[in-house]
């Protein structure tokens, strides 16, 4: 090629000029792109209007009229259609945060049983893996939810554990913890313990480095974490109080139960959700988890232990940090998944950004509109995550010297 | 859900562009194909609800085999798509279905911002609400605290705020997209209620376990005039729904039935002879042939057939006329003369 360019530059047509070439297929390929999306738009409009059909964006000012059974911020029904769609995605954020969490816990636990020399717990990781992974998501759903619903007391009665937790057909009933002034004091200190303990754990790393010697971090952390806000609760004189679910058991049936508004309700549909989600996704986690740690070459644990390192540790320290970098780039997919599945919560009455959104698509018919507001949501989540996942990757990279 | 509406509406961008491009109204576009396209409820016994075969039957489906009947003479050329109380709308203004007979709510906002016609009332409902007879309850004013379970996207849940509202009840909405899984979470006892339109409740009610522990409050909180729906803008078409469901009503009140129809065809009655096409060209003002009416009535029956065979005392449902009789026999039922 070079040599081609210098020996003959005159001999360089712009017509055989690879390089002139292609920048004029990408030309003509983002000018058709854009070409298409304006027709596609323009059209669009078009057609509206002569379908007489409203659009534009005023409607998410007007009032819904609506309510839901879970709102992370006040909402009621003389609020906007807009604060539906919101109270919709917060309750979307809710169960993917939820379900990320506990399906990487679950995820992780199962792909590292699915490697153990104990034939049982292998077996039985190896066969959630592939019941669960294999059942459509809705089903499992629908059998949660519906599990949950056929197998829990009744309205009018209650499973409790310690007599603060409470479980029935209208979801699970815990104590709230109704603040006072004062307690802003509480949260200070537990920033204050978690900024402590880390700077903790960094102190006792180098201490380890320079000297050898080991300082017990975790249940330094703990300590720190859990003790500083209790003691600032007892000092401050005990300035939060629990607020417990009210049972009534006298009086007509139907006031018979927990109370509305009473204490905190985790609403069934949210819990059959979390479920569902988190199981499922799981499955899929734990396949990733136990590649990741079979791409890890088996001679590293063997290293380990000629060190002298317990299962364990070599483990933890050992074949895990290998293991993330293959790890976290499918994990990342999970997420997204997981986030993008919990829109099959329309089925069963949990309120998220699709369920609230269709509600409202249906009440003002601007069916473009919140199609739009539902991509640009979900595609900004999903960015979002892989962009942080993403930045963890690299920190997580082999970092060659 | 979703990737059920999305399609929708790409199509509602695109495919309605090649429709209107092309000039051609909904009646040309229904005789190239040979069938009407007819948007459902997925399953509401009386209304539209399919049988083992996939034969739907109910009195909304009637509607649109008398539309069939009265553009091709054969009441079977319908083809179904059932929808869920969301997609609907969207499904009718992208051209998916050319008709919406699916007890959808007359509304202001419905008629005026979606780009769609109400073609009339083929059923007066109104919301109401069903409980367990257990419950003691004797009225919906007592229902102040409980959960409610309903459908989303349809009036009902809006009537229903309003409701508790006005009248200063807390309560827990619990809104499912379709009907059979409110079914399920009322029966399975998620909820304290179930509320819907009445008819809705009465059909409903025969797939709970056991439907004769739940009763309907007597309080009805809203009106509901159910009726089909078409595209504005195609005053052609909007004639033929208005006039099929018109020509059924004026049947039944001129005595004329899919029985007598063809005794009928002589009657001295020119009201009847200009329903049946013997006199006049009233089919051909609204782009048919002159027996139109007659087709729909020899093939579908008039009102009071329809209605007796799909949600009348003798069928499971048992609903009486009531206000869905005949205007001069005590109800709202008053069809526009053809003349």
């Amino acid at each position: 090629m070079e040599q081609d360019s210098a020996g003959a530059p005159a001999r360089a047509s712009l017509l055989n000029d690879p390089k002139a070439r292609g920048l004029f297929y990408q030309v003509v390929l983002v000018v058709a792109l854009v070409l298409f999306g304006y027709f596609i738009v323009s059209n669009t409009i078009h057609n509206l209007e002569q379908q007489n059909i409203a659009s534009g964006w005023g409607f998410l000012e007007n009032t819904a009229g609506f309510g839901t059974n879970q709102s992370l911020v006040s909402y009621s029904e003389t609020s906007s259609y807009g604060r539906a769609i919101y109270v919709g995605f917060l309750n979307t954020l809710l169960v993917a945060g939820v379900g990320i969490f506990f399906a990487t816990l679950i995820g992780f636990i199962i792909g590292i049983a699915r490697l153990s020399n104990n034939w049982v717990i292998s077996r039985l990781a190896y066969c959630y893996v592939e019941l669960v992974r294999n059942i459509p998501l809705l089903l499992q759903i629908f059998f949660w939810y519906f599990a949950v619903l056929r197998s829990i007391p009744g309205k009018r009665d209650k499973w409790s554990l310690f007599d603060t937790v409470h479980l029935n057909i209208g979801g699970l009933r815990l104590p709230k913890p109704i603040w006072e002034p004062g307690s802003e004091f509480i949260g200070i200190a537990l920033i204050l313990g978690i900024v402590a303990s880390f700077f903790v754990s960094r102190w006792a790393r180098k201490r380890q480095e320079a000297t050898g010697q080991q300082f017990p971090v975790f249940w330094t952390g703990v300590g720190l974490v859990l003790g500083l806000p209790i003691i600032t609760y007892l000092v401050t004189g005990m300035p939060m109080t629990l607020e417990h679910p009210n049972f009534v058991e006298t009086g007509p049936i139907l006031r018979q139960g927990f109370e509305l508004n009473v204490g905190i309700n985790v609403i069934p549909e949210f819990l059959a959700l979390t479920a569902a989600l988190s199981i499922y996704t799981a499955s899929f986690i734990a396949e990733i988890v136990r590649a990741g740690i079979q791409a890890v070459s088996h001679g590293q644990t063997e290293a380990a232990h000629a060190l002298g390192l317990r299962n364990g540790p070599t483990l933890r320290l050992v074949v895990i940090p290998q293991a993330m970098r293959v790890i976290i780039p499918p994990l990342t997919s999970q997420y997204l998944n997981l986030t993008k599945n919990s829109s099959l919560a329309v089925a069963i009455a949990y309120p998220d950004l699709v369920s609230m959104g269709g509600t409202v698509l249906n009440q003002t018919g601007q069916a473009i509109e919140i199609i739009g507001i539902w991509m640009a949501v979900y595609l900004s989540l999903s960015l979002l995550t892989s962009a942080f996942m993403n930045w963890y990757n690299q920190r997580m990279a082999l970092v060659e010297r | 859900m979703s990737k059920k509406i999305l399609p929708l509406v790409i199509g509602a961008a695109m495919g309605v562009a090649a429709t209107t491009a092309a000039g051609a109204t909904t009646l040309e576009d229904v005789k190239a194909k040979g069938f009407i396209q007819c948007g459902v409820s997925q399953g509401l016994p009386g209304f539209s609800n399919p049988d083992a075969q996939g034969n739907w039957t109910g009195l909304d489906v009637d509607l649109c085999r008398a539309m069939a009947a009265a553009v091709f003479g054969d009441a079977t050329a319908v083809k179904y798509t059932p929808l869920s109380a969301k997609e609907r709308f969207t499904a009718l203004q992208s051209g998916e279905v050319d008709v919406l007979s699916r007890n959808t709510t007359w509304t202001m906002s419905r008629d005026t911002q979606l780009g769609l016609n109400f073609a009339g009332v083929n059923y007066y409902d109104g919301q109401g609400f069903m409980v367990r007879k257990d419950l003691g309850v004797t009225s919906a004013l007592e229902l102040s605290g409980a959960s409610v379970c309903t459908n989303t996207g349809t009036t009902t849940e809006l009537n229903v705020a309003d409701y508790f509202r006005a009248n200063n009840m807390p309560y827990e909405i619990v809104a499912f997209e379709k009907a059979d899984e409110v079914v399920a979470a009322y029966d399975a006892g998620r909820c304290d209620v179930y509320t819907t339109d009445a008819s809705g409740l009465y059909a409903q009610r025969l797939k709970l376990q056991n439907p004769g522990d739940h009763m309907v409050l007597p309080e009805i909180i809203s009106k509901e005039p159910l009726g089909p729906v078409v595209r504005q803008g195609d005053d052609e078409w909007f004639n033929i729904a208005k006039w099929t469901l018109n020509a059924m009503l004026n049947a039944e009140e001129l005595g004329v039935s899919s029985e007598n129809v063809d005794e009928m065809k002589s009657s001295d009655n020119p009201s009847v002879k200009r329903l049946l096409g013997v006199e006049g060209a009233f089919g051909e003002a609204i782009g048919l042939s002159n027996d139109w009416a007659y087709n729909i009535v020899k093939s579908v029956g008039n009102y009071e057939e329809s209605f007796n065979a799909n949600v009348g005392p003798d069928t499971p449902l048992g609903i009486s006329r009531g206000v869905n009789a005949l205007w001069n026999d005590g109800g709202f039922m008053y069809a526009p003369p053809i003349r």
